[in-house]
């Protein structure tokens, strides 16, 4: 590491300051904010606001609902997280054994991370609409009856695939960078010593890419957790019956639509624990576990 | 313990590119067999044919008298030593060591035994417990020759397993493969574009040009009889002097244009020689220097002793016995009257 000597004991903190001005605008006064708001109950109107202490967290963690939420959130970000990955992963090992016309797959295969969460919601909602849906209709013509509006297994299998679809794309280019990093030789030389295609996929290709799956799954725990709110607010709204109401879809209905500042704001302290755990994870871990 | 048969063995790859055409080569069980020539000229291509990472598109290749065209590398029976060595970095030595026996279903006291045997016969015991990163460029090529004897396998395959190594390494890690393969008695194919590595290593060199074969024999008879222009400038270093030669007189089949071989030491200075070369360039090698400098048009190299006198212009003889004669066009050696 190079390290630079200033004689002037200001100049460091004024080259910083920029930087360090936005971090306190942007991230860390609204943080604050939410901490302190949390501690707090305020009428509908805004009008009248009271220290409660910590009523606001007591409260919800005697709440059924709000239990409710984590439990979806967990099973929302687990099929996330997993069906991406593992489709990602089978797109990448087929593109990677592919001898002619790679770069046009590979293109083709990343074009749905530019869309939008929001629009991929839409797009989802409509193919599998319950009334005008394409896949509805075809599932209706094999005896699958399949409404999200109505069944919250189907709910939850609509916001999940409305999801993960586009981030397969961008798991997918990980992937398939991973892959072409293994050299050819370690494969010959595993072939030569008894593996076969299976086992050599399980032995010596998945452990060398250990390192991208590790990051690929912070990554994506992190994405179904907090970035997929446009997915849920263009889809079901959280429901049938809560039963799409992951965490941070929670804090949004709560706080503007329930008008409900105070436990909004608990509910934004707890995410925000949640997030400094994975990151602590995720820089604990990286380097260490995997690597090999 | 095997003999390898390669008959009429040829590579022609989808696209039409043709990569080695016609190879015969018998080897004998426990012969040490180099492939040699320079880069482009198939052999390693032959080595992964034998070995099945490449498929054979023509011609047999029989290992312990099986053909084993159609057969998996994995139920060849062989072991190959990979260039950049292939070693599995997230195993530890002993992993990698195991892998091929567990493989196939070796039982644990087996392949303890073997594992302890080939740290042994390798002196790689002290580091079983490490992972491939941690050791040195020697070590690492110990560990893929330790990969390669537990399996005990029919026959070793090695792809230029010394090109990674600096200079030095490479001399001794020569010496004990070439040790190695005498102990264990294991018939083994070896290539290598370096001529000396191939002179030392090989029972027979196999000279290959253009994907196909220009000579076999031991080092010794491809050093003194090359059977080609190309085998005679590609063997033995200093390369030999090559002269054209419009007509060569006495000789049965030289009517037409010729090529002149002579090897370096062959140019002895004598004051009575009649051919006289001015002196260009001397390279000191230490024992030995080489002189580089030219008669007529035509560039000569001579190896001459450290110790002897320079002048501005050498007058050399030769024994007619050393002359090595070519044809022009094909570079076909040609027979002494």
């Amino acid at each position: 590491m190079k390290r630079v000597f200033f004689n002037n004991r200001w100049l460091p903190w004024l080259l910083l300051a920029p930087q360090l001005i936005i971090t306190a605008i942007f991230f860390l006064w609204p943080a604050a904010q939410a901490v302190w708001q949390s501690f707090l109950r305020e009428d509908a109107f805004g009008l009248n606001t009271t220290f409660v202490g910590l009523a606001n967290y007591k409260q919800l963690l005697n709440s059924s609902e709000y239990h409710n939420s984590f439990w979806v959130t967990f099973v929302f970000t687990t099929s996330v997280t997993v069906f991406t990955m593992a489709f990602a992963l089978l797109m990448a090992i087929a593109v990677d054994r592919l001898i002619k016309s790679e770069k046009v797959y590979t293109t083709l295969l990343v074009w749905p991370y530019a869309i939008a969460p929001a629009v991929a919601g839409i797009l989802w909602w409509f193919i599998f609409n319950p009334s005008i849906g394409i896949l509805t209709y075809v599932l209706a013509q094999v005896g699958i009856r399949f409404n999200y509006v109505s069944d919250p297994t189907d709910a939850m299998i609509l916001v999940v695939l409305a999801s993960s679809w586009s981030r397969i794309s961008y798991s997918f280019l990980f992937f398939l960078a991973g892959l072409q990093s293994v050299p050819g030789s370690l494969r010959e030389a595993a072939a030569i010593d008894g593996a076969g295609p299976v086992k050599r996929f399980f032995t010596i290709t998945l452990p060398l890419l250990s390192p991208t799956t590790f990051f690929l799954m912070v990554v994506n725990l992190v994405y179904a957790m907090f970035e997929t709110f446009a997915v849920i607010d263009s889809t079901t709204y959280g429901g049938p019956a809560q039963s799409t109401n992951i965490l941070v879809y929670k804090v949004y209905q709560d706080g503007f639509v329930g008008q409900n500042l105070g436990s909004s704001a608990a509910q934004s302290v707890i995410l925000m624990a949640i997030v400094i755990v994975l990151t602590v994870i995720q820089f604990r871990y990286v380097e260490k576990k995997v690597a090999y | 313990m095997a003999q390898i048969t390669i008959e009429n063995l040829g590579k022609v790859y989808p696209g039409g590119t043709r990569a080695v055409e016609d190879i015969n080569i018998d080897i004998a069980d426990g012969e040490f067999i180099v492939l040699v020539g320079p880069s482009g000229c198939g052999k390693s291509t032959l080595l992964r044919m034998v070995a099945g990472l490449e498929s054979i598109t023509e011609g047999t290749c029989s290992i312990g008298g099986r053909v084993v065209n159609d057969i998996e590398p994995a139920e060849r029976d062989i072991a190959m030593v990979f260039q950049n060595y292939a070693l599995y970095p997230h195993m530890t030595v002993r992993q990698n060591l195991a892998y091929g026996l567990k493989n196939r279903r070796t039982p644990k006291a087996e392949i303890d035994r073997r594992v302890a045997e080939a740290a042994e016969i390798l002196q790689i015991g002290s580091f079983l417990d490490r992972k491939p990163r941690a050791l040195s460029g020697g070590q690492r090529q110990r560990v893929a020759m330790g990969r390669a004897i537990v399996r005990e396998p029919a026959a070793f395959l090695f792809d230029e397993p010394l090109s990674n190594l600096d200079a030095k390494l490479r001399i001794t890690m020569r010496l004990e493969i070439k040790e190695l393969q005498r102990r264990l008695g294991t018939t083994s194919i070896y290539v290598t574009h370096d001529q000396l590595e191939a002179m030392t290593l090989a029972d027979r060199l196999v000279v290959l040009n253009k994907g196909r074969v220009e000579q076999i024999g031991t080092p010794l008879e491809v050093y003194r009889n090359p059977a080609s222009a190309f085998v005679a400038s590609f063997i033995g270093s200093p390369a030999m002097n090559l002269i054209a030669a419009r007509a060569v007189p006495h000789l049965p089949g030289t009517g037409h244009a010729g090529l002149i071989g002579i090897r370096p030491e062959s140019l002895i200075p004598s004051a009575d020689g009649q051919i006289e070369m001015t002196i260009d360039a001397v390279e000191e090698l230490g024992a030995t220097r080489l002189v580089h400098g030219h008669v007529g048009g035509e560039a000569l190299t001579v190896t001459m002793p450290a110790d002897a006198d320079l002048p501005e212009t050498l007058r050399l003889k030769v024994d007619p016995q050393d002359i090595h004669l070519f044809q022009a066009e094909s570079g076909a050696r040609l027979a002494r009257a």
